[in-house]
């Protein structure tokens, strides 16, 4: 096992940003990511997104994170991504493969909008 | 009566004794109870000081019920580690009112995340009750993932549409809707065509000295839009209900107790029995508000309403869980 995180570790550090950017649209990743890896995530925090308008480049998979102590969902207004109802701390990630402009809501507490922007 | 002995009148807009027409707004915040009776439209405030003096008239209301809501079977947060128990000393205040409850509303949110187990541990639970009947009218919490399926399966066997339904209980009519489907980006609650449709017609030849009784989810007036707490058509619904002398509206949803007098409507919110929200504005979001332990139970209620025949009075009074 130790073998193995070793080896891991060794692969990121020597691909450094190339290996980061990989696994950026699973949103595992720390904190010291770089900027662009960041963006791609939506934060749901008292009863908002954030941010409530994101810009992506197309093939970007956005993902969002419930934080507050209530469920939320993420679903667009044209009905092309639907999460399931997401806990406190559970995620949905979508993949945009087209450009354009998706509205999306929380079906739950409909006051809670955002919109993500495919370029 | 010990269970109301904390329970104090934060607004007594009657300190005269003066009826008030029209427009009247009291609100008691939650933790505290309110009083407040409709006779003929008119309605009448009474500090906890005269409650003697209606004592009497209540004990022989000719009907009386509770009202519970947002059980939350299910959330484990800060704001209420031990739901369970809460509900359970809700049922327990039910069975020890001094005028026994003939059956009891639910309005909503019964489970946390509409999971089988948390509808399963509040059927459980609400078994103990000394009313047997409970109708229900589902939360958003309800119906999550299947457009509520699982809800109607559960109590919606002799309701319409989406879990809409009436019935009546020693000459009041009961109208239980639905406002937590459908709901459209940015918006309110909402009731739709379809039920508004099949309410004009259900009230349509009842006679106008007909005391109403509406009970749903989400409330029914614009309590704070801001935080999603009203209904896109309520007023459509309430247009309805014009030519009734009585109308009072149940709703919950808000996690604190609230009134609205406005003609011939009382509105009134219930608090819920697990945990408490923030007063309209007062906080970041509506999410759950944490209090210090000891204080929890007092934020925390149930709703005795009664009603008196021939009077046209609907008595609603909050009480804590303290």
């Amino acid at each position: 096992m130790r073998r193995i995180v070793s080896t891991a570790v060794l692969f990121a550090t020597t691909f450094g940003v190339g290996f980061a950017g990989l696994f950026a649209g699973a949103g595992n990743l720390p904190a010291a990511a770089p900027q662009k890896v960041d963006a791609t995530e939506v934060k749901i925090d008292n009863f908002s997104f954030g941010p409530s308008e994101l810009k992506v480049p197309v093939g970007t998979t956005v993902t969002w994170t419930n934080r507050d102590d209530i469920p939320h969902t993420a679903v667009s207004t044209d009905k092309m991504f639907k999460s399931k109802v997401l806990d406190t701390d559970e995620k949905f990630s979508f993949t945009f493969s087209k450009p354009g402009t998706y509205e999306y809501f929380c079906s739950i507490h409909p006051k809670m909008t955002g919109k993500i922007v495919v370029q | 009566m010990t269970a109301k002995s904390k329970d104090e009148l934060l607004h007594d807009h009657n300190h005269d004794g003066v009826d008030r027409r029209g427009f009247l707004k009291c609100m008691a915040w939650a933790g505290t109870g309110a009083f407040c009776v409709m006779q003929g439209g008119v309605l009448k405030s009474y500090s906890m000081s005269n409650m003697s003096q209606m004592a009497s008239k209540i004990t022989a209301g000719q009907l009386s019920f509770v009202q519970i809501s947002d059980s939350h079977m299910g959330f484990n947060k800060a704001a209420n580690p031990d739901v369970v128990g809460t509900l359970k000393t809700a049922v327990e205040k039910v069975n020890a009112l001094s005028t026994p409850a003939e059956f009891m509303l639910h309005t909503g949110d019964i489970s946390h995340l509409s999971k089988p187990e948390e509808f399963d541990t509040v059927d459980q639970i609400l078994k103990g009750a000394t009313p047997k009947d409970i109708f229900y009218v589902p939360g958003e919490h309800d119906m999550l993932n299947d457009d509520g399926k699982q809800y109607m399966e559960r109590y919606g066997k002799n309701t319409r549409g989406a879990g809409w339904y009436s019935f009546d209980k020693k000459g009041v009519h009961f109208i239980g809707l639905v406002n937590v489907l459908n709901l459209k980006a940015g918006g309110l609650g909402t009731l739709g065509h379809d039920q508004l449709e099949w309410m004009e017609d259900d009230v349509k030849h009842l006679k106008s000295s007909t005391p109403i009784v509406v009970f749903a989810h989400i409330p029914l007036w614009s309590v704070y839009p801001e935080w999603g707490w009203g209904t896109e058509d309520s007023a459509q619904a309430l247009a309805y209900l014009k030519k009734f002398g009585s109308v009072t509206v149940l709703n919950g949803h808000i996690h604190q107790t609230m009134q609205k007098v406005e003609g011939n409507v009382t509105f009134h919110t219930a608090a819920s029995t697990a945990f408490p929200q923030p007063e309209p504005g007062k906080a970041p979001s509506p999410g759950p508000m944490k209090v210090p332990a000891e204080q929890l139970k007092s934020v925390l209620g149930i709703t005795d309403v009664n009603y008196v025949h021939g009077q046209h009075a609907l008595a609603v009074v909050d009480s804590s869980l303290a």
